[in-house]
């Protein structure tokens, strides 16, 4: 039986959770005070994502960087190679949030999308 | 002389949060003063995602979070002036100000919301020996380089202090091919949420030292690198200890300070601890009619706090106007922090004045585990709420029904500590 100590970044809170493993499977979850905690607990220990922010260049808006996220949470592994995806990319202004930028970034099935609003000059 | 009911000073999550309730609560002729190019404050340089948790259940990044305030602003047609910036305001409410399309200009307010927020200690208030060189930089100013200007302002990187912001910027300069050596924490603790240590520094494996700090800043016309060193239980720098690094950029992150020029030109009191006005339950400075919120009052941790925050300064500076807010019988209850407990905000309860319930925040002077946050009326013990962590970096708070306070009519003193187990 394998003790896991992780600090919850579901919220703000950070919680101190403890994974308790049997092998790869996980077989209990305590100190997390909510559900995003056990998700998140379950989710670290096998596969750990992370959402990742940045920004891409912008023609003719109002200012000239607009910032991107991923649209949901990709695997940890691939965040150097979504941010290098971004690296040249350059989109025309207006650009509205949720904008679709890039699509299934670095073949991770998920979409990079804006957010920010840049508007045309 | 141009007059608005309210005037804002601000348009950042404060002064919008602010704007939208005031305006919901009956107030038409409202004006927010923004001294950048657009509304949204520090949140236009806050690229990364975990803003909105609690207000909007689901987790924004910082400009997505303004722009939800600031599409309301808009659609309650609201007035706000871009590019100008407030460089007086009278104790009769007069504020002046200046922009390009019109120079100087003044304006009489009914009522006025300080929303200015708050600066970065700058390496002229840490007193770091060594050279003057180029490569030296808020953390906040290489954030606002690097997301909204799209410059990188190193690639070999030493930062000192791990408030938030000087986290995020380790990630962020990582992601953009910086290599982060180091962050250095002067105090035993991190200054910044614990989220922001798993997710911007172990993610990447940088270093955090605790109780280090920067000694030598080397290089004379660009920082050539660092050197940095333990520190004894008096913050002093343990000879021997001493470590170099090769870098071409320092980050400070060392701290926030309420900017309050304008408060103290107008004559509002300022609290010693938050560098912040002292408020009352209406967040009412001692200057009727002036309320203040945000990180000019004192320093969030979470900007829902903020939004929070402001919407209850909105709500009670609209009741100044329309004459609503009652006068204060002078009967005010005194908020004692002790024990851990550095300051509140508010400072005093009038409870004819305050709303049903009240939210009282706070933070704490140390880390404390497995402690319990314990409330007094006078002598009577009336919360022993336990927690299991609490921490300088992350605000408190107890909230108080006014039912239950108005139960307690010779009540003069509330106490609020920390109590071991």
């Amino acid at each position: 039986m394998e003790k896991r100590e992780l600090i919850c970044i579901g919220c703000p809170l950070g919680c101190m959770v403890q994974v308790e493993m049997d092998g790869a499977e996980v077989t209990g979850v305590t100190g997390n005070t909510c559900k995003r905690g056990d998700d998140y607990a379950r989710k670290e220990v096998t596969n750990p994502t992370r959402i990742v922010t940045s920004i891409v260049n912008v023609t003719g808006g109002h200012l000239d960087m607009v910032s991107v996220k991923t649209k949901s949470d990709i695997p940890k592994g691939k965040i150097f190679d979504c941010v290098k995806a971004l690296k040249g990319v350059s989109v025309k202004a207006p650009v509205h949030i949720g904008d679709v930028i890039v699509s299934d970034v670095a073949g991770t099935g998920v979409d990079i999308i804006a957010t920010k609003e840049i508007f045309a000059k | 002389m141009r007059s608005y009911d309210i005037v804002i000073i601000g348009g950042g999550p404060a002064g919008l949060a602010a704007a939208a309730a005031a305006k919901k609560s009956g107030i038409d002729s409202i004006l927010i003063l923004e001294r950048d190019k657009e509304l949204g404050g520090i949140l236009n340089q806050c690229i990364h995602n975990g803003f909105g948790l609690h207000t909007f259940k689901e987790e924004l990044t910082g400009p997505e979070y303004a722009r939800r305030f600031i599409n309301e602003v808009e659609e309650l047609k609201i007035e706000y002036y871009l590019n100008t910036m407030v460089i007086d305001i009278s104790h009769e409410k007069v504020v002046t100000a200046m922009n390009r399309e019109e120079g100087l200009f003044e304006i009489q307010a009914k009522a006025v919301i300080l929303a200015m927020g708050c600066r970065e200690r700058a390496r002229g208030a840490l007193n770091i020996p060594g050279y003057r060189p180029s490569g030296i930089f808020s953390a906040g100013t290489a954030q606002r380089l690097v997301n909204m200007e799209g410059y990188m302002p190193g690639r070999k990187v030493v930062i000192l202090g791990s408030g938030d912001i000087g986290l995020i910027m380790a990630r962020r300069m990582t992601l953009e091919g910086a290599q982060v050596q180091v962050v250095a924490e002067l105090m035993p603790y991190s200054g910044g949420l614990k989220r922001n240590i798993v997710q911007c520094l172990d993610d990447f494996g940088i270093p955090l030292k605790l109780s280090h700090t920067v000694v030598d800043i080397r290089g004379k016309y660009r920082v050539e690198g660092i050197t940095i060193a333990e520190v004894d239980s008096h913050g002093k720098p343990v000879p021997g200890t001493e470590e170099d690094y090769d870098c071409d950029t320092l980050l400070l992150s060392c701290g926030l300070i309420p900017e309050n020029e304008l408060s103290r030109g107008m004559g509002v009191d300022i609290e010693p601890v938050t560098s912040g006005p002292s408020v009352n339950e209406s967040l009412e400075t001692n200057i009727d009619g002036v309320f203040a919120c945000g990180n000019v009052l004192h320093v969030h941790d979470l900007v829902d706090y903020v939004s929070e925050e402001a919407t209850t300064a909105g709500q009670n500076a609209a009741k100044y106007v329309q004459g609503s807010l009652a006068k204060s019988s002078g009967k005010v209850i005194k908020l004692a922090p002790t024990g851990g407990v550095r300051y509140t905000v508010p400072k005093t309860i009038d409870v004819d004045r305050m709303a049903d319930e009240l939210t009282v925040r706070f933070r704490v002077g140390n880390v404390y585990k497995n402690c319990f946050i314990s409330v007094y009326f006078d002598d009577e013990q009336v919360v022993h709420r336990k927690r299991p962590v609490m921490a300088p970096g992350e605000m408190e708070d107890v909230k108080f029904k006014k039912e239950k306070l108005a139960s307690y009519p010779d009540l003069k003193t509330i106490t609020i500590k920390i109590e071991e187990a």
